[in-house]
């Protein structure tokens, strides 16, 4: 059941969770880019989605008119409550943040994300991956979504931040609460309570004994002669949570579904083992799964669009990486495309802070899968569903192996 | 040829350091820089053209 009326005009009247956008969006950015590049619509306030990759990073660069005050493809109805003002007054810092906040919160983040910190968790990947495919039911078939791609970004992110990797699904329920069901004002509401209710006493801990993990150390973290406040750091955890799973298993799963019906790049990963650091910038290219938000800061015109203060405008890397203007046959999968300047990380100061991660961990993944399971395709009479709006994966992705 | 990354541009995508590791270092914040004087050894020329054209930022010129 759609969740939203049916959409008949994308250039008016777009809606990201309409589900033949997130079934297959690729032919609507398309015609979007051709017929009008900057889409508006006025389902759940005024927002607009530009689609060609000239205006998204434009926009993504242009941080005096564009905030990330509000990055939500679905923006929060409503004035936050007093608990959460309480609670988390800063946002989820960096990412929702405007400098100067943005610039000294994001660089207590990076080091952790540094490539020498990365390397170290390449083995945990590795084994993640390794036992998840050992656990495949016997028979050749397996969810290579939900029992595979699911299964080894949020166990990484739990080590990095020094939580038991025990409580994985808890993790995945919390995050697919905020980000996939971020229309469902109770779910949202309610993962983000289980998540900053579990980091609280997280936080209380640490300060007892504290560990070498990501929170501990920032709780002990002096900027500027002051300890940093732990409203921050609890919004630096939730972030780090947040963005570090369902982003990187969409695009692991994305890659996998590419793989599943493309026999022929199957092969040629096979013959020519040189071209994977292509390939993985390639399927990063043609499967981004994430789109940001940002809030107009005061009245502006773009590209001969009206924006208004307070609208919101889409950050639609994924439609920015199929555009034809910047990326030749953009259409087209080519593994070994040797010009590639994807945006799928972002552009600008909100680059991903997590992305040497999470490229190490999709690498991994999909070596690990290929090594296992060279030859698979999609179980016949079996349906693939995705995800979408924010960060676009499939969520049911059942194949058949030898 | 002779290369820079410009660190107001640079947002550490660390797209050069994974094309050419010999000749872009990184540190922990992501900012790229050249190895050296910024003189490209003629067997890495190439791969030095690719590392410009795959920056997101367009933040690697080639200053001769």
């Amino acid at each position: 059941m759609p969740r939203t009326a049916p959409v008949t005009r994308w250039d008016t009247d777009f809606d990201v969770l309409d589900p033949e956008y997130i079934s297959n969006p690729f032919e609507i950015w398309d015609e979007l880019r051709q017929g009008c590049p900057i889409a508006h619509t006025d389902r759940r306030g005024s927002n607009w989605l530009p689609t060609r990759y000239a205006d998204v990073t434009a926009i993504a660069h242009d941080i005096e008119h564009f905030s990330s005050l509000e990055v939500g493809v679905i923006p929060f109805d409503g004035e936050p409550t007093e608990e959460q003002d309480r609670v988390l007054p800063y946002g989820l810092p960096p990412i929702s943040a405007d400098p100067p906040l943005h610039t000294w919160t994001r660089r207590l983040l990076l080091p952790w994300f540094s490539h020498r910190r990365v390397e170290g968790y390449e083995e945990l990947t590795r084994e993640l991956c390794r036992s998840a495919i050992a656990g495949f039911d016997a028979g050749g078939r397996a969810d290579a979504a939900e029992e595979y791609a699911q299964q080894i970004p949020v166990r990484v992110i739990a080590q990095v931040l020094g939580v038991p990797i025990e409580l994985a699904d808890t993790f995945t329920g919390w995050v697919r609460d905020v980000l996939e069901f971020a229309d469902d004002e109770e779910r949202r509401f309610r993962g983000m309570e289980g998540l900053i209710k579990y980091f609280l006493v997280e936080l209380e801990e640490r300060k007892k004994n504290p560990g070498t993990d990501l929170l501990s150390e920032l709780l002990h973290t002096e900027v500027d002669g002051a300890l940093v406040e732990e409203s921050l750091v609890l919004g630096v955890a939730a972030l780090v949570l947040i963005a570090g799973i369902d982003t990187t298993w969409s695009a692991i799963g994305s890659s996998l579904w590419h793989l599943a019906t493309h026999p022929e790049d199957r092969k040629r990963l096979a013959e020519e083992p040189e071209i994977w650091p292509l390939a993985i910038e390639e399927l990063l290219r043609a499967y981004s799964p994430v789109t940001m938000g940002r809030l107009v800061t005061s009245d502006v015109e773009f590209a001969g669009c009206p924006m208004k203060e307070g609208d919101h405008v889409l950050l639609n890397f994924p439609a920015a990486n199929r555009d034809p203007e910047t990326f030749e046959d953009a259409e087209e999968v080519i593994l070994d495309r040797a010009h590639n300047r994807h945006v799928a990380f972002g552009s600008g100061i909100h680059r991903c802070a997590g992305s040497n991660l999470a490229r190490m961990e999709l690498r991994v993944a999909l070596e690990e899968w290929m090594k296992a399971i060279p030859e698979f395709r999609i179980a016949e009479g079996e349906e693939v569903t995705w995800a979408g709006g924010q960060v676009r994966g499939p969520r049911r992705l059942p194949v058949v192996f030898p | 040829m002779n290369i820079r990354v410009d660190p107001d541009k640079c947002q550490g995508h660390a797209r050069c350091y994974g094309l050419l590791p010999e000749l872009f270092d990184i540190d922990d914040y992501g900012l790229s820089t050249v190895i050296g004087d910024g003189t490209v050894p003629p067997e890495l020329e190439e791969r030095a053209r690719l590392a410009i054209a795959n920056c997101p930022e367009y933040a690697i010129d080639e200053t001769s």
